[in-house]
C-alpha cells in the first residue's frame, strides 16, 4: 500500500490516538507500554517528515473526515504553519516521553499508564489542530485538548491539584465556550464558511466593527495563548508533575494556543484587514503589557516552575504581539518563536524536573552551588537560557530580530520597546539561576555530594534536556531553511 | 358595569370559584383542603362549560323514531354557540342543544374524580408513614429525619 | 435508508390507533396477571411492538406522506382524528425508544426499589402512562389532547408515589405534582373552552383553518392561548412553573426518572408547537408577542436561574432535575425565535436532550443501585468501582455541557446559528454562559467521582462492582448514540437533523 499524501495525513491523527487507546490494554507491562509510546513517536515523527517534503514540494495534502449538521466541515488540510507546529509536537513527544520515563521511575510516580495514554490523546489534539483545514475542525480538536490533558494536570489527585485542575477546566473551557464559539460561528455568518484560506475570508465589505469584535473574543477565547487577563490558569497548572509542565508548555497546549492565534490572524482575518483595524494595535498594546508584566512577576517568584510559567506567559505574549502586528516580517518572527520557544521552554522544564528528581528542590534560592554535582543539566540551563533571552548564536535570537523589523515595518516602533525590556528582564531572572548554581558555594556540601550517586541512576532525566538544548542550538542554523518552508503561506519581500 | 355582571352573573360565579378553589389550594396546608380547593377550582370550569352550551329553548339532540325522522332530519340544526338569538324559529325547525360540551363537561369530571381518587389515596400514605397531614408538620419530620440520616453517616 | 417494506401495510393503515391501543390494552391484563416476571415480559413486548410500529409510521412520514387516521370511521370534525406527521413522527419514535429502553432497565431496578406485590400495577401504570403520552402526540382533537393529558398526568402522580419504598420524600413530591399538573391541565381545559367558544370545534385542523379565516380570532381566542401556554407551561417546567420538577424527578422510582425526563416534558413542548404553529398561527400579533416576549424571557431566566441553581445541589438527582429546567430552556429558546432554523434547533435539542438526559439517569439508577448513593460526596472514586457506569455519566455530561463530537455539541451550535442570524446575541450570550455554568456542576460530579477514593462502609472499601448488564446496556445504548450523532456516523446526525428542519417546515409552512 502507497503512502499517498491523505494516507499520511491520516495517520497523523491515527498514530497518536490508536497509541492512547493500546497504551491503556498493557498497563500490567510498562516496559511494552513504554515501547509503544516510542514507537508511536517515532512513527509519527516519520511521517511527519513525509508530509512535510512533500508540502515542500508544492502539495497540500487533504483530507475530509465527516460533515455534521448539515454544513459543518470536518476537514484536514496540511500547510506550512501547520506542518512546523506539528514538526515540533511530534519531535517534542518523543524527547519528552525520555524524560517522563525517567522521571516517573525516579519518582516512583503511580497511574503512568493514565499518563502516557492520555499524553499520546493529547498529541492526537494537537496533531489535529495542526492540520485542521477550517475554524471548527480547530475547535474541535482544540476542546479534544482540554479535555485530555485536564487528568494530566490533575495527575497528583491532591487537593491542590484539584483546585489547579478546576481552574484549568474552568478558564479554557470557560473561555474557548464564550468566546471562541461565538467567534466561530460569527465568521461562519458573516464570511459564509471557516475555511483557512491565505489572506483571510472576510467579504471586502465587511464593517471594521464587525472584525473587530470577532477579533477580541478570538484573541481572548483561546485561552490556551494565556494573554494577560486569561492567563493565570497557566500558573495554577503547575500542580502537575514537571513532565506534564514540560508537555503544556512546550509541546501541546499552549504551542496549540499561539498557532491557533497565528493562524487566525493569518488565514482568517489576513495581512490587508488586521492592518485596518484599531483592535489590532489595540490587542497588540496588551500583548506588550502582558510581556513585560508576566517578567515582572517571573522576577520576583521564588518557586522554580513558578518563575517558568511566568516567563512562558511572557514569551507566548511575543507571538500574540507579533500576530496583532501582522506583517510579513512579523508573522515569520511569531512561527518562528513557536519553534524557538518550544525547544528552549521544554529544556527548561525538563532540567527543573531533573533538579526536582535528583536533588528534591524547587525553590531557586536553594539552587546555589548545585551546578557542581549537576553540571550538565544546568549547563543545558544556561544554554536554553541564552536562547529564551534571544542572544546569538542560539535560536531564539531569530524571532526577536524579526519581530523588531516587524514592529518598525509596522510603524508601531514604540512597542520594540517592550522587546527589549524583557529581554533584559529574562536575563536578570534566568542568567542568576545557573551562575549561581555553578559559582556560588553550596549550603551543605555534604547533601550535594551525597547527590552524585543519585544523579548516577536518573541519567534518563539528564538526557533529555541535553538534547533539547542542543536543538535550541542548532536549529539557529536553520532558519533559512524555515523561512523558505513558510513562503507559500508567508511571504516576506526581502 | 353592575349590570352586565348581573346579565352574565354565570361567568361571575365561574370566576369566584375559580378564584376560591385557588386560593384554597395555595393558602391551607392541609392536605385534605388542598384537594377541596381543587375540586371547587375545577368545578368552575364545569360551569364554564355548562354556561357557554347552554342554548335558549334548545331541545336535547335525540333523534326521534321513523315516522318524523326525515322531516327533522333535514331541518336538524346544531345551534353553534353565540348564534342562538339568530336562528330562526319555525315551526317545522326545531332547536336543538348542542351536546358537545355537556360530553366535555362529563369527560373533565370524570378525570377530576380521577384525580381526586388518586390524591385522597396519596393522603392516605402520607396519613400512613408521617402520621400527620399538615404539609408543615410533614416537611418538618422530613428535615429532622433526614438531618438524622446525615449525621448518622 | 428505506426500511419500508419491512412493514407490513396494516401498520400504516391501522398503526396510528394501535400504538394508543395496545399499551392500554395491556396495561389492564398486565395489573391483573398473577405472575410477577410475566407482567415485565409483557410490558417489554409492548414497548417493543410499539418501537417497531412508531419506526414503520416514521419510515412512511420520512418516504411517503403523512397519515391521517379517522377513529372508529367518522370524519373529522365529527369524530376524533389520529395525525401522524412529520412534528409528531420523530416524537413517538422517541417515546417508544426511550419506553423500551426504560423497561431493559426496569428488570433489576424495579427488583430492588418495588415491592414485589407492586410491581405488576407498577408496569400495568406505566404501560397506561406510555398509552397517555403516545395519545397526547398523535392526537388531532384538542380536547382529547386534555384527556390523554390527564391519562399520563394521573398515572404519573401513582407512579412518582411508588418511589416511597426508596424515600418517603416520594409521596409528598408526587401530591405537589398532583395538585400542580391539576392545575396546569385545568387551566389547559379553560383555555380549550375558550377556543371551542370562538372556533365551536374540537378538531385542530378545523379550528386552525377558523382561527386564520378570523385573522387571529377576538379576545377570546387571546385568553385561550394564555390559559393554554401557562397550562402546557406547567407540564413543560418552564420557568417559573417548574418547581414540581426536581423533587418529583429526585424522589420518584430510578426508572420513573429516567422515563419522565425523557419524554413527558418533551410531549409537552410538542403540544406547545402544535398549538402555537398549527392551530393559531405566528402571524397573529399576539402569537409573536407571546413568543418573543414571553416564551424567549421565560426560556433565558429559565436557563440561568436554573443552571445556578443545579450547581449548589447537593443530591446529584436534583442536580440533573435542575439541569433539565435548564435545558428545556434551550428548547423553548430555539421555539421562541421562531424562524425554521430556530425552531429546527430547538427541535434537534428535544431530541438531543432526551437522549443525554435519559443516559445519565439511567447511570445514576445505577449508582443506587449498586450503592445506594445519591449525593455528589459520596460519589468519590466511582470511577474505580464502576467505570463503564460513570464512563457513560461522563459521555452524558460532556453531552450536555455541549463539548465537540457529541450530540449536545450540534444542537448548541445550531441554536447559536439560529439566534445570530436574528441578531439576538444576548440570546447568543446567554447560550454560552449557561453551557458555561453546566461545565461547573457536571465537572464537580466528575471530578468527586474522578478522583477520591472510594468510601468505606462498614470499615471496607468498595471494590469494583459494576453495574447489571440490564443497566449497562440502555445507558451505554444512548451515550453511543449521543456519540453517534456528534460524528454523524452513518449518518445518524444527518436523520435527525434533517428530521429537525423537517419538523420546522411542517410548523411553518403545511403539512410535511
Amino acid at each position: 500500500m502507497e503512502l499517498t499524501n491523505e494516507l499520511a495525513l491520516l495517520l497523523l491523527l491515527l498514530i497518536p490516538l490508536i497509541a492512547g487507546g493500546l497504551i491503556p490494554l498493557f498497563s500490567n507491562r510498562p516496559n511494552i507500554r513504554e515501547a509503544i509510546t516510542f514507537l508511536s513517536g517515532i512513527l509519527l515523527l516519520l511521517n511527519v517528515f513525509f508530509l512535510l517534503s512533500a508540502i515542500n514540494s508544492g502539495a497540500k495534502p487533504e483530507l475530509h473526515l465527516f460533515t455534521f449538521a448539515g454544513n459543518f466541515d470536518v476537514r484536514l488540510e496540511l500547510e506550512p504553519l501547520g506542518a512546523i507546529f506539528a514538526a515540533i509536537a511530534s519531535s517534542l513527544w518523543i524527547v519528552n516521553s525520555v524524560f517522563t520515563l525517567g522521571y516517573m521511575r525516579g519518582n516512583k510516580e503511580k497511574n503512568q499508564t493514565r499518563f502516557f495514554g492520555l499524553v499520546a490523546i493529547a498529541i492526537f489534539g494537537a496533531m489535529g489542530i495542526a492540520a485542521s483545514a477550517n475554524l471548527i475542525t480547530l475547535f474541535i480538536f482544540y476542546e479534544v485538548l482540554t479535555i485530555s490533558t485536564f487528568p494530566l494536570v490533575t495527575h497528583k489527585g491532591d487537593l491542590k491539584a484539584k483546585r489547579g485542575g478546576t481552574i484549568y477546566a474552568l478558564v479554557l473551557m470557560g473561555t474557548s465556550l464564550m468566546f471562541l464559539l461565538p467567534a466561530i460561528l460569527g465568521t461562519h455568518i458573516v464570511a459564509g464558511h471557516s475555511d483557512f484560506v491565505v489572506g483571510g475570508i472576510f467579504p471586502s465589505g465587511t464593517s471594521n466593527f464587525t472584525t473587530s469584535i470577532l477579533l477580541l473574543l478570538f484573541v481572548f477565547g483561546i485561552g490556551k495563548a494565556a494573554l494577560m487577563p486569561m492567563h493565570f490558569w497557566l500558573p495554577n497548572a503547575m500542580v502537575a508533575p514537571t513532565p506534564v509542565s514540560a508537555l503544556l508548555h512546550a509541546v501541546a497546549v499552549v504551542k496549540a494556543g499561539v498557532f491557533s492565534v497565528l493562524k487566525i490572524t493569518i488565514f482568517i482575518f489576513g495581512e490587508a484587514v488586521m492592518a485596518d483595524m484599531n483592535m489590532s494595535t489595540c490587542l497588540s498594546w496588551v500583548a506588550a503589557i502582558t510581556i513585560v508584566l508576566a517578567s515582572i512577576i517571573a522576577l520576583r517568584k521564588d518557586n522554580l516552575k513558578a518563575r517558568l510559567a511566568y516567563s512562558t506567559v511572557s514569551q507566548l505574549a511575543y507571538i500574540t504581539f507579533a500576530a496583532m502586528l501582522a506583517t510579513p516580517a512579523a508573522f515569520i518572527g511569531g512561527a518562528l518563536q513557536i519553534v524557538m520557544h518550544a525547544w528552549g521552554k521544554i529544556t527548561l522544564f525538563m532540567c527543573a524536573g531533573a533538579i526536582y528528581t535528583i536533588a528534591h528542590r524547587t525553590e531557586i534560592s536553594k539552587l546555589d552551588g548545585l551546578g557542581r554535582t549537576m553540571p550538565w543539566v544546568f549547563g543545558a540551563f544556561l544554554v536554553a537560557s541564552i536562547s529564551i533571552i534571544g542572544i546569538p548564536p542560539m535560536g531564539g535570537s531569530w524571532p526577536k530580530y524579526f519581530l523588531i523589523v516587524g514592529a518598525l515595518e509596522s510603524g508601531k516602533g514604540i512597542l520594540t520597546a517592550a522587546l527589549v525590556l524583557s529581554s533584559i528582564l529574562n536575563i536578570v531572572y534566568l542568567i542568576p539561576i545557573s551562575i549561581r548554581a555553578f559559582l556560588k558555594t553550596p549550603t551543605d556540601i555534604l547533601i550535594d555530594n551525597s547527590l552524585i550517586e543519585v544523579r548516577k541512576k536518573n541519567i534518563w532525566v539528564i538526557i533529555p534536556p541535553v538534547i533539547s538544548a542542543a536543538g535550541a542550538f542548532i536549529l539557529f542554523f536553520y532558519v533559512g531553511s524555515i523561512v523558505d518552508f513558510l513562503q507559500p503561506v508567508i511571504s516576506v519581500g526581502e | 358595569m353592575l349590570s352586565l355582571l348581573l346579565d352574565q352573573y354565570n361567568y361571575a360565579v365561574v370566576i369566584i370559584l375559580m378564584m376560591t378553589g385557588l386560593y384554597v389550594v395555595f393558602a391551607s396546608r392541609n392536605l385534605i383542603k388542598k384537594l377541596v380547593g381543587l375540586s371547587i377550582f375545577q368545578t368552575s370550569v364545569f360551569l364554564l362549560y355548562i354556561t357557554i352550551g347552554k342554548v335558549s329553548g334548545g331541545q336535547p339532540p335525540i333523534v326521534e323514531s321513523h315516522g318524523s325522522d326525515h322531516a327533522n332530519s333535514e331541518t336538524l340544526l346544531f345551534a353553534s354557540i353565540g348564534e342562538v338569538d339568530s336562528v330562526a324559529q319555525s315551526s317545522s325547525e326545531v332547536l336543538y342543544s348542542n351536546p358537545l360540551p355537556h360530553v366535555l363537561i362529563l369527560t373533565a369530571i370524570v378525570v377530576g374524580v380521577a384525580t381526586l381518587a388518586i390524591g385522597l389515596s396519596l393522603v392516605v400514605r402520607v396519613r400512613e408513614v408521617y402520621g400527620t397531614i399538615e404539609e408543615d408538620k410533614i416537611e418538618e419530620y422530613d428535615r429532622i429525619y433526614y438531618k438524622e440520616i446525615l449525621e448518622r453517616q | 435508508m428505506s426500511f419500508m417494506p419491512l412493514f407490513p401495510q396494516w401498520i400504516f393503515e391501522q398503526g396510528p390507533a394501535f400504538l394508543i391501543v395496545l399499551p392500554l390494552l395491556m396495561g389492564a391484563i398486565i395489573a391483573i396477571l398473577p405472575n410477577r416476571s410475566m407482567a415485565w415480559w409483557f410490558t417489554f413486548f409492548v414497548t417493543l411492538i410499539c418501537t417497531y410500529t412508531a419506526f414503520g409510521l416514521f419510515q412512511h412520514i420520512y418516504f411517503d406522506s403523512f397519515l391521517l387516521y379517522t377513529m372508529g370511521g367518522w370524519a373529522p370534525p365529527h369524530g376524533i382524528s389520529l395525525i401522524v406527521d412529520g412534528l409528531s413522527a420523530p416524537i413517538l419514535l422517541l417515546i417508544s425508544v426511550m419506553a423500551m429502553l426504560t423497561v431493559i432497565y426496569a428488570l433489576p431496578a424495579s427488583i430492588s426499589e418495588i415491592e414485589p406485590k407492586k410491581r405488576g400495577p407498577f408496569y400495568a401504570a406505566f404501560l397506561i402512562c406510555f398509552a397517555g403520552l403516545m395519545g397526547m402526540v398523535i392526537t388531532g382533537d384538542a380536547f382529547n389532547v386534555f384527556v390523554f393529558l390527564e391519562v399520563s398526568s394521573i398515572s404519573t402522580y401513582a407512579l412518582v408515589a411508588m418511589g416511597a419504598a426508596r424515600d418517603r420524600r416520594s409521596l409528598a413530591a408526587a401530591y405537589n405534582y398532583l395538585i400542580m399538573g391539576s392545575i396546569g391541565a385545568t387551566f389547559f381545559v379553560i383555555g380549550l373552552g375558550f377556543l371551542f367558544m370562538e372556533t365551536g370545534t374540537l378538531n385542530m385542523a378545523e379550528m386552525s383553518a377558523i382561527l386564520s379565516d378570523l385573522d387571529g380570532g377576538t379576545r377570546v381566542s387571546k385568553v385561550g392561548y394564555g390559559f393554554i401556554v401557562v397550562g402546557l407551561g406547567l407540564k413543560i417546567a418552564m420557568f417559573p412553573l417548574h418547581t414540581w420538577l426536581p423533587r418529583a424527578y429526585a424522589y420518584a422510582p430510578t426508572k420513573i426518572t429516567i422515563f419522565l425526563a425523557s419524554t413527558a416534558t418533551k410531549a409537552a413542548i410538542y403540544l406547545l408547537l402544535r398549538f402555537t404553529f398549527t392551530v393559531f398561527d405566528p402571524s397573529f400579533d399576539y402569537i409573536s408577542i407571546m413568543l418573543k416576549y414571553l416564551i424567549v424571557g421565560a426560556a433565558v431566566v429559565g436557563m440561568v436561574f436554573a443552571s445556578f441553581q443545579a450547581i449548589f445541589q447537593s443530591d446529584v438527582r436534583r442536580v440533573l432535575a435542575y439541569s433539565s429546567v435548564a435545558q428545556v430552556g434551550y428548547i423553548l429558546l430555539g421555539i421562541g425565535i421562531a424562524t425554521s432554523s430556530g425552531l429546527a434547533a430547538g427541535y434537534l435539542h428535544l431530541l438531543n436532550h432526551a437522549i443525554i438526559k435519559g443516559c445519565l439517569f439511567i447511570s445514576v439508577g445505577a449508582f443506587w443501585y449498586r450503592f445506594g448513593i445519591t449525593r455528589v460526596d459520596d460519589f468519590s472514586g466511582l470511577f474505580k468501582t464502576m467505570p463503564l457506569t460513570m464512563g457513560a455519566f461522563t459521555l452524558g455530561g460532556l453531552s450536555l455541557i455541549g463539548v465537540p463530537f457529541t450530540a449536545g455539541f450540534v444542537s448548541k451550535v445550531k441554536l447559536i446559528l439560529a439566534a445570530a442570524e436574528q441578531e439576538m446575541w444576548w440570546a447568543v450570550l446567554v447560550i454560552v454562559f449557561s453551557s458555561v455554568l453546566a461545565i461547573v456542576y457536571i465537572g464537580r460530579i466528575i471530578m468527586a467521582a474522578y478522583f477520591g477514593s472510594p468510601p468505606k462502609i462498614n470499615g471496607s472499601t468498595f471494590t469494583k462492582n459494576e453495574a447489571p448488564f440490564m443497566m449497562l446496556f440502555p445507558m451505554w445504548a444512548l451515550g453511543l448514540m449521543s456519540i453517534a450523532i456528534g460524528l454523524n456516523a452513518f449518518g445518524i446526525g444527518d436523520t435527525f437533523v434533517s428530521a429537525s428542519e423537517i419538523a420546522a417546515s411542517v410548523l411553518l409552512g403545511g403539512r410535511g
